[in-house]
């Protein structure tokens, strides 16, 4: 039984797809139309959805800290950060005078297209992904691993000591949580045969892979949200920018659009980390099914597939917001400890205990 | 210009950087400079003056009355404690009896103080480290202690309620029961402060091992107050040399042997408790009576040299006053708890990492004012 509520969005495209292939006719013009359209629709999807992090995050941090947050500017305080926005967008793009120029303005674009590059393979709903590739999990951990570039070349070419401190630490710290973040990765890819995060999304369907998978799959699942809140430098482990010891770190120099896009590629980021853990751990957009419950599964069904991805992505992004409202900042030294003596063992016998419960059919 | 010259690398490869006198985690116009091997610390240099307004040349052409408003610039957070040290000196050299409503009142204010000094240092050592949150948590009950000052003597900051002789005006009717409605907040709220830093994995880890300052070390660079405390010296000028009072009250004097940061972050947890037990002891016996010992209009000291030390949040404050009989200080010297704690900085911060630098920063509370005076 089809309800509309599964309603598979590729349908949609497939429509839209045979509309513009009527009007424009085939070949290269209909494609880059079609990139075109999907290109705008999603960076405006995603400046709204930086807005939306950032009202969620001071909203957070103003609940965590006893206090009320923005509540002056719109209601409820919603439209600050458009305030903000625009506030950033009138100040001067200031470039320090002993900054390489061309790396120094450069960097702020790398950070920020790597962050959007890797939106590309996430399914938001069923059927509405933009780039179904079958490698998406690769994929995503290259693209996201670009970011140290950009970070590294600000860090550099600002000439502050400061932001080269920073930009040293990133590389140290970027490089070594991606090995945790791939392990726990790989983990589901051995339970699913398949590095397409819609195969992901479609094993899932008679239970997510972290009710499914016993104890070393929730273990995968810990490993792989610390790891990433490593991999995108926020708190605890915001070493990069460090405020109080790097007064701002990497993006000590930068001013106006330039940090505002820091500041955007750093939400972009964190939905993304979050999307993927949604995604490979939690079901994605598969609403909550339990095996050989035909009735109670129909019921869950008629819950719309986006409502079930974002839902699951905003409760992972409060998690780790959470975690920045919390702790205090790691040591340089304790940080890397934590990646190599800990998380990195840890991960590589739960990759093999995953192999063999894979092998041996031991999961749901 | 670019790395690779030789402003940014000396000869020997060494990184070195300027921290301060803008920098968020000096708490103002420190300037350290840093000598840095990658991220480890091969030697501290602290740069003072930035914010040097002599105070101490000032004091001499103002009247004893006057010239305790002053301190109150000096270490912001302890005000009325340097208050009292200039009350202090004077009625020493008077040999004014000051009256036990005063004293009493002196004394609990004093603790508030303290309470309220220390609630600030744990706000802004939780933020040195990372941590937003406590910030908050802790201004919520000093922000009920500056609402106190405030209703008392008129100021939340740069406070001054104690002259030569007693306090400046009496309390309002309802000091007793704003005092007890805050000590219930704070004891209330205690434990929060426990949960969201002392208990934290990171931030013990943050603080253990860090910044070893020997005892003998502590001798030797003349550290005091909490500070040397967790060093294990016994250093409480309210017990080796009572003032005012204190030596009625029990209480007990925080030691810790552990000479680490994490030492001095319990060591001044436990004198926020000891502070509380203090004012307990004293808020429900304010004797009646004067508030102020008559002294003259005009108050001349006696020819000589006269020496009052207290205790203030980070240690001992003492008033050195050189008097030739007339109504103004003929010359006036501080001995301040920060100038002296600063110097062992150098020394304990080599060989640590830069954040372990701003953890012992954050936990010897340093007030830079109080260093340049």
């Amino acid at each position: 039984m089809k309800t509309l509520l599964s309603y598979s969005f590729s349908s949609l495209a497939k429509h839209l797809h045979n509309l513009l292939q009527n009007i424009l006719g085939g070949g290269i013009l209909l494609t880059v139309t079609e990139l075109v359209i999907v290109g705008v629709c999603l960076l405006v999807f995603l400046i709204l959805l930086a807005f939306f992090l950032g009202y969620m995050e001071r909203k957070v941090a103003a609940f965590m800290e006893i206090r009320l947050g923005p509540n002056r500017v719109g209601p409820k305080g919603t439209l600050q950060i458009v305030a903000d926005t625009v506030k950033l967008l009138f100040k001067e793009g200031f470039t320090p005078d002993a900054a390489d120029k061309f790396l120094f303005n450069l960097a702020p674009g790398i950070i920020i297209t790597t962050a959007l590059l890797a939106v590309a393979p996430i399914a938001f709903a069923k059927g509405f992904q933009i780039w179904d590739i079958n490698i998406g999990v690769l994929y995503i951990s290259s693209v996201s691993s670009m970011a140290v570039i950009g970070i590294l070349m600000a860090g550099w070419s600002s000439s502050n000591k400061y932001s080269l401190i920073g930009a040293m630490r990133c590389g140290a710290q970027i490089v070594s949580y991606e090995l945790s973040i791939g392990l726990s990765l790989v983990s589901i890819v051995v339970l699913t045969g398949s590095l397409s995060l819609n195969d992901i999304v479609e094993s899932q369907a008679n239970g997510w892979w972290i009710f499914k998978g016993h104890i070393p799959v929730m273990i995968a699942f810990v490993v792989f949200v610390i790891a990433s809140t490593a991999e995108i430098n926020r708190a605890p482990f915001d070493l990069v920018e460090a405020d109080q010891e790097l007064t701002g770190g990497f993006n000590t120099e930068y001013a106006g659009m330039k940090f505002a896009m820091f500041l955007m590629a750093e939400y972009i980021n964190l939905f993304v980390v979050s999307a993927v853990a949604a995604t490979i751990f939690l079901g994605g957009w598969m609403p909550f099914h339990i095996g050989g419950m035909t009735g109670f599964n129909h019921i869950m069904d008629y819950i719309p597939s986006s409502i079930w991805f974002f839902g699951k992505t905003l409760f992972i992004i409060f998690i780790i917001m959470q975690f920045r409202w919390t702790f205090p900042r790691l040591r340089i030294d304790q940080l890397l400890n934590l990646e190599w003596k800990y998380l990195l063992p840890i991960s590589m016998v739960n990759v093999l205990i995953v192999t063999l419960m894979a092998i041996m059919g031991w999961h749901f | 210009m670019l790395l690779g010259e030789e402003d940014y690398i000396t000869e020997d490869g060494e990184f070195v950087i300027n921290m301060g006198p803008q920098h968020p985690s000096t708490h103002g116009v420190l300037r350290l400079k840093v000598w840095l091997d990658g991220e480890t610390i091969k030697k501290v240099e602290p740069h003072l003056g930035y914010i040097h307004r002599s105070i101490e040349k000032m004091s001499e052409s103002l009247s004893y009355r006057q010239y305790g408003y002053l301190t109150s610039r000096m270490d912001y957070l302890s005000a009325h404690i340097n208050n009292l040290a200039c009350a202090l000196v004077v009625e020493k050299a008077l040999q004014v009896e000051v009256p036990a409503r005063a004293q009493a009142i002196r004394i609990i204010i004093s603790e508030l103080t303290r309470i309220g000094s220390h609630l600030l240092w744990f706000a802004s050592a939780g933020l040195d480290l990372g941590g937003v949150t406590p910030f908050f948590y802790a201004f919520r009950e000093r922000e009920a202690i500056n609402s106190i000052m405030d209703e008392n003597c008129g100021a939340r900051l740069t406070q001054n309620f104690m002259v030569p002789g007693g306090i400046i005006y009496d309390v309002r009717p309802d000091f007793q029961s704003r005092v007890k409605e805050v000590l219930k907040q704070f004891k209330d709220n205690f434990h929060e402060y426990n949960e969201i830093l002392t208990g934290n994995v990171i931030f013990q880890n943050r603080l253990k091992d860090v910044g070893i300052l020997t005892k003998e070390d502590a001798i030797a660079f003349g550290c005091t107050g909490p500070t040397a405390r967790a060093s294990g010296l016994n250093c409480d000028i309210r017990k080796m040399y009572p003032y005012d009072g204190y030596e009625k009250l029990q209480f007990d004097e925080v030691i810790s042997t552990g000479c680490d940061s994490w030492a001095r972050y319990e060591v001044r947890m436990a004198e926020m408790l000891q502070s509380v037990r203090i004012i307990e002891q004293l808020i429900d016996n304010i004797p009646e009576g004067d508030i102020v010992a008559k002294t003259k209009n005009v108050i001349k000291l006696p020819k000589g040299e006269f020496y009052q030390r207290v205790e203030t949040a980070r240690g001992e404050l003492g008033v050195y006053i050189v008097s030739d009989g007339g109504s103004t200080p003929y010359r006036c010297k501080y001995r301040s708890p920060n100038f002296a704690n600063l110097s062992a900085i150098p020394h304990i911060a080599r060989g640590y990492k830069i954040g372990d630098l701003i953890a012992i920063m954050a936990t010897i509370d340093l007030i830079i004012p109080d260093i340049d005076r």
